[in-house]
């Protein structure tokens, strides 16, 4: 972040000497600060982000999923991008999950909007944010019994009724 | 001293009377004072903005009125790509429009799902609700949405007056598992 007021390097050093072993490991792709943080730690990180006097890092940007199959006990991913308005910096941080047990604390309580992205990414991840207030589909069909995002299902599924090959020259 | 027009409309010349048969006069009524409840929901649905505008000028055909209430509608117009998650609404308003009804599928979406080959939304809008002229384009410019207007005013026009009692009628509505009041 070229003309934001703090560094990548301090606000790492600032974490690290907070919480230390919980800080697994950071990367500065594309010169975005981006740490790894054991999904039991996630929240207290995100609480003390947001309450730092120095840091200032309270505007949640984005938070969603990802899934990586071939992970072992590491299937799941929540992104959680989060920014200080105030000192202009930016901050990303993963949360890694395992497929037998995809869930991770909510954030609703520091973010109240953060409550429609973790339906989102329930919605098309399976994703259990435990301690929402409302965690339904919100985007998909209420009685859908799949998440649709997953990589698991096949680009082209010979098997779906509901399309017409006439439409699509195959 | 009658003239034979089309086989069924006979004029007199000069006599302020014509003669027809009554299918016939209020099919052409019908057709010049249709009621369209425009379905938008994407890019279609910004050509046909276009279309009533003042450019286009649908209200020259006598579509004066869009009716946003589906009681009042005559033609539902379907614009633009309808989710999985939307069809039931479409249906329910459908099912709201008091006969005599049409139904125009305007653009590559509304007739097949257009690029949208994926699990969430609806192949077609001829899965749940009867069509009655579809407009191809992605999407359609103005003067091809109003070409399908036609096409409507056309089967308008021809139909009988009580269409909705003839046995064609009611088994395609049974095929699409919507109910009616005719017995």
């Amino acid at each position: 972040m070229s003309n934001s007021t703090i560094t990548n390097e301090f606000a790492l050093a600032r974490l690290s000497a907070k919480f230390g072993d919980k800080i697994i490991s950071s990367e500065t792709p594309f010169d975005l600060l981006t740490i790894e943080v054991s999904s039991a730690d996630a929240h207290e990180i995100i609480q003390w982000l947001k309450e730092d006097e120095v840091l200032k890092v309270s505007y949640l940007t984005n938070l969603g999923g990802v899934h990586y199959p071939t992970e072992k006990d590491r299937e799941f991913a929540v992104v959680y991008h989060i920014h200080s308005l105030v000192n202009n910096f930016r901050i990303r941080l993963k949360s890694f999950i395992p497929l037998s047990n995809p869930s991770i604390a909510t954030i609703t309580d520091l973010f109240v909007g953060a409550n429609w992205m973790e339906r989102e990414t329930f919605d098309f991840y399976g994703i259990i944010f435990t301690g929402h207030p409302n965690l339904t589909r919100i985007l998909n069909e209420e009685d859908m019994d799949y998440h649709p995002m997953r990589k698991e299902y096949q680009l082209e599924d010979d098997t779906r009724q509901d399309k017409d090959n006439r439409f699509f020259g195959r | 001293m009658g003239k034979i027009t089309d086989g069924k409309v006979e004029t007199i010349d000069y006599q302020g009377f014509q003669l027809t048969t009554l299918d016939k006069a209020i099919g052409a009524a019908r057709a010049n004072s249709m009621w369209p409840l425009p379905f938008a929901t994407s890019c279609c649905g910004i050509e046909y903005m276009a279309t009533m505008g003042s450019n286009y000028d649908l209200a020259r055909f006598g579509m004066e009125r869009m009716s946003f209430s589906p009681r009042q509608a005559d033609l539902l117009i379907v614009a633009g790509t309808i989710s999985k998650k939307l069809a039931p609404i479409l249906r329910q308003v459908y099912e709201q429009m008091a006969e005599p009804k049409w139904v125009l599928s305007v653009g590559a979406c509304a007739s097949s799902g257009g690029i949208f080959d994926t699990y969430s939304v609806l192949q077609g809008i001829d899965r749940i609700i009867p069509v009655d002229v579809y407009v191809p384009g992605c999407p359609p410019r103005p003067e091809q949405i109003i070409d399908g207007i036609m096409n409507i005013h056309a089967l308008v026009k021809e139909e009988s007056l009580r269409r909705r009692y003839s046995d064609k009628y009611k088994s395609m509505l049974n095929d699409y598992n919507i109910e009616t009041d005719v017995k």
